[in-house]
């Protein structure tokens, strides 16, 4: 295979996965691009940062050297447009970089919906170094911050701005927090949660237009129930949308996001695209057209680099996971669980009466394969769970073996006999008994691991 | 091209305070801490040998009782006032914690206490005579700058303690791993030897073993317990049995971790006292390759020496002067040098394990013991990692954690002393502490659909 220039647009997880993956299986020359920052850093770190937890280096994955060392070649700019037939990248300051081969992986930008005030001083959302820059300066003096749209990266803000003495009003147009998300139990435990740290939630209720001060700052923001609430900053938090300006107009087939096939390929020849800013044309089963996570960013940047290094194979994402903390409540979700229960599923669910524990496990009613589980507040083996969802494993035989899966520090309370015993209530002609406790000692997992 | 942090703020922000803010009460608790310890000080120009007792009592009474009531109340209240979870808010902002002016004042307070202690107790000598009516009390003899540094070590452990579990009282690992080393401290490395002393006994610190306590199994100290009765055949047992026996084997079952953050007394200092410093810890390669280096040039320093002086009656006369000079080399430049001054005096500048990583050759042993015949390793939790780095950033051994979490790769490392606050940290719940079975200890969980995708081959 002869040497190719291979660039890669974004260094964020999806462009440095691409770029790693290439370097492990290819002599190419490779060029990461980022206007962000010049070395990849942890984009879900951003809070920890603005609270003092860590510096900017401290979120970097890998030390400066790194980079040299692998002969991935670093480039610090704003591209501007993709000139396709030329093969070649035009950068805001009028530089260019010539590709033979070009991965797109320039990941989102917050959503915005034409709301009036929206370009006010004082109004962001948080989703690049940049923005947390501009949080920096935005929080000097501020008393008071709205957040508008419910979802992970507004959890996150209250609390970056609660670490700071900021008061925080969140104003959710759904019923409950994360409702089309979350069943209700777990939306109404993180209700909770959220009101238990200090924050002023509003539940359906919205945006309706942004107050300015003499200024040109924020003075408050005007909600749909017509209330005005006297705020400094204004944070829209309604989820991300794919980054494709310096795309649109380079001819690549674009709708939300950049078009891909199942390979990972774009309109253009050896213009591929993955991560946030990708939108696959054929969608995974279970799976939404855009997805913006962390892992499969990781997983679409590793398929791109392998299908160029001459694999042929098809994108895909395996069974469904994701994580989350909600201020203290730790989140993880194995296989598919919806806000409804779908025709021929039943779900079998479990609070501790603390109300900051759960365990939520749907499956077919027919023969009780699990399909997917929510925990929060317990720790869950993600391994085993996979197994578990992949092979239609019984909800009577995955809770007899519960203890294998949990994952908690040593010494914690284990909740396994109360949880079965929740179910054998609930479904008494089903009852279970449990078999396997905690502990790399069991039997069953170390069966599991050979 | 400069680094993007050079424009940056994040360092002095003046208006940034991370947490609740502090009422009255805690003020108020402060000031009496700040007030004890200034008298603790004081003590140093203003106390000597012809003070009376009275005022030696009075003294001790006042500055401990404001010290150890406001440090304590300040300390408490600061976390419990909080909800519980993981807080290390403004840890990388506050001077004291990121090496600021209070860290490096700090430290040069610690460093200056060590020199004394080391080299120039005579320094010491008004703090000392402050003790000396709790120690005729405890001892029934006067105070030597030991004893003090045995009860201000004590003290430490406990206040910090009972902060560090404040701090960390969502957490049972932590809670009762933190309970065990205090008391640990208090009976093993304080109130036995203490006692004994009294009783005109071998003053005996049962919790250190060969080769940190490295005279514990030299043909000397051997010859001396074998004349002390009884007691000196338990002495003798506990250490040989110790060292031998116990160390391989609880290594094997739970991992270093049982000795270097349940047991000893460096660990326990730096797991109490020291937790606010533990993210200072460098974590570049570059330190690891150092750290292999020096640690166990010390461990193989201290076991030539035990060789030499178990075989000096059959060696040339020349080595009874080669093993003088490295006893006494050792004792100033390891012993003093590096396990006091730097090991803690560098707390707030290196981080708190800096003995314990850099030079402890016991660490040594149980380091080479976890990494080649031990069922402890740290399981990485699938895919769920998102490289954030708190666990890297919070290892007080400078291990670089997220490397091998976002790998996908358990991490088996021998300077990990299991402190399990890599696992408290982690946002996505990845990591936890585990004993199991040898094969695929490195990599348990390749193979599977997704995850074999995931990890990096």
């Amino acid at each position: 295979m002869s040497n190719r220039h291979i660039v890669v647009l974004g260094n964020g997880i999806t462009g440095i996965t691409a770029a790693r993956t290439l370097r492990k299986r290819s002599n190419h020359r490779i060029t990461v691009v980022s206007g962000e920052t010049d070395h990849h850093f942890s984009r879900t770190a951003l809070m920890y940062i603005f609270m003092g937890d860590m510096r900017y280096e401290d979120t970097k994955p890998y030390p400066d050297d790194f980079w040299p060392k692998n002969r991935i070649e670093l480039k610090r700019g704003w591209v501007q447009s993709i000139n396709t037939q030329q093969k070649q990248l035009l950068f805001k300051n009028q530089e260019s970089l010539s590709y033979d081969t070009l991965i797109l992986a320039t990941g989102s930008k917050p959503n915005r919906f034409a709301w009036p005030g929206e370009e006010l001083e004082g109004v962001q959302g948080l989703y690049s170094y940049q923005d947390l820059e501009m949080m920096e300066r935005n929080v000097k003096g501020a008393k008071r911050a709205v957040l508008v749209g419910g979802g992970l990266i507004g959890v996150e803000v209250a609390e970056m701005l609660l670490s700071r003495g900021v008061q925080v009003t969140f104003l959710v147009r759904e019923k409950t927090f994360w409702g089309s998300v979350l069943p209700k139990e777990e939306s109404a435990m993180i209700n909770r949660e959220i009101r238990a740290h200090g924050v002023d939630l509003r539940l359906e209720t919205g945006l309706q237009e942004i107050l300015a001060n003499t200024a040109g700052g924020v003075r408050a923001v005007r909600t749909l129930t017509g209330e005005e609430i006297p705020c400094e900053m204004v944070f829209l938090t309604a989820g991300v949308s794919p980054q494709i300006e310096m795309v649109k107009d380079s001819g690549i087939d674009c709708d939300r996001g950049i078009l891909v096939d199942r390979f990972l390929r774009t309109s253009a020849p050896d213009v591929w695209a993955g991560g946030d800013c990708a939108q696959h044309r054929e969608v995974p089963e279970g799976r939404r057209p855009v997805e913006q996570v962390w892992y499969t960013g990781k997983i679409q940047g590793e398929r791109m680099a392998a299908n160029i290094c001459g694999d042929h194979s098809e994108y895909d994402p395996g069974i469904w996971f994701n994580s989350a903390k909600f201020f203290d409540i730790e989140y993880q979700t194995y296989g598919l669980v919806m806000p409804k229960l779908k025709q021929g599923e039943k779900t079998f669910y479990w609070e501790h009466p603390e109300g900051n524990k759960s365990i939520r496990i749907n499956f077919e009613e027919s023969s009780g394969a699990v399909l997917g589980m929510n925990v929060f507040g317990i720790r869950h083996r993600h391994a085993l769970w996979e197994k578990w969802i992949l092979e239609k494993t019984s909800i009577q035989e995955v809770l007899s073996h519960l203890g294998a899966a949990n994952f908690d520090p040593e010494f914690y309370k284990q909740y396994e006999s109360e949880i079965i015993h929740a179910f054998n209530l609930h479904y008494p002609n089903q009852s279970v008994e449990l078999k396997t406790k905690k502990g790399l000692f069991s039997k069953f997992l170390e069966e599991f691991f050979k | 091209m400069s680094d993007i942090t050079a424009n940056l703020a994040y360092e002095s922000h003046s208006i940034a305070h991370h947490g609740p803010r502090l009422r009255i009460r805690e003020k108020i608790a402060l000031t009496a801490m700040a007030l004890g310890s200034m008298f603790l000080a004081l003590s140093l120009i203003a106390v000597n040998a012809g003070t009376s007792e009275m005022i030696k009592s009075l003294w001790f009474n006042f500055s401990w009782i404001l010290a150890i009531g406001g440090g304590g109340y300040f300390a408490l209240s600061k976390h419990l006032m909080d909800r519980p979870g993981v807080r290390n808010q403004g840890k990388t902002t506050d001077s004291l914690t990121s090496r600021g002016a209070w860290g490096w004042m700090i430290g040069i307070v610690f460093t200056s206490f060590y020199i004394c202690l080391y080299w120039f107790p005579g320094q010491l000598e008004g703090l000392v005579r402050i003790h000396d009516p709790f120690s005729l009390f405890m001892r029934g003899r006067a105070a030597d700058e030991w004893f003090v540094y045995g009860t201000i070590y004590t003290i430490l452990t406990l206040l910090m303690g009972a902060k560090a579990i404040a701090k960390y009282r969502h957490n049972r690992y932590q809670i009762i791993r933190t309970s065990v080393i205090m008391i640990v401290q208090l009976s093993f490395s304080y109130l036995f030897p203490v006692l004994a002393a009294k009783f005109s006994q071998p003053e005996i610190y049962f919790s250190y073993l060969w080769p940190l306590a490295y005279d514990k199994l030299f043909p000397g100290s051997i010859d001396h317990f074998l004349h002390s009765g009884a007691i000196g055949y338990f002495i003798i047992g506990w250490f040989v049995i110790g060292t031998f026996v116990a160390t391989p084997v609880l290594t094997y079952y739970f991992g270093k971790r049982w000795y270097c953050s349940w047991v000893c007394g460096c660990g326990g200092l730096a797991n109490t006292m020291g937790d606010s410093w533990r993210q200072v810890s460098d974590k570049s390669l570059k330190s690891w390759k150092i750290e292999r280096w020096t640690i166990h040039t010390v461990l193989a320093f201290i076991v030539i020496l035990t060789l030499i002086l178990w075989f000096e009656p059959y060696l040339p006369v020349l080595f009874k002067e080669i093993a003088f000079q490295m006893r006494k080399f050792y004792a100033f430049v390891i012993g003093a040098a590096f396990s006091g001054v730097i090991g803690v005096g560098f707390y707030p500048l290196m981080g708190t394990r800096v003995w314990c990583r850099f030079g402890c050759p016991m660490a040594a042993v149980l380091g080479l013991l976890q990494r080649f015949n031990s069922r402890f390793r740290i399981t990485t939790n699938g895919a769920q990692c998102i490289s954030c780095g708190n666990c890297s950033k919070y290892c007080e051994m400078g291990i670089d954690v997220r490397h091998y979490a976002q790998r996908g790769q358990n991490i088996i490392r021998a300077s990990c002393v299991g402190c399990g606050i890599c696992a408290t940290v982690c946002p996505r719940g990845v990591l936890s502490l585990e004993n199991g079975p040898q094969e695929n200890r490195y990599n348990q969980e390749q193979g599977l659909s997704l995850l074999g995708k995931m990890k990096s081959k």
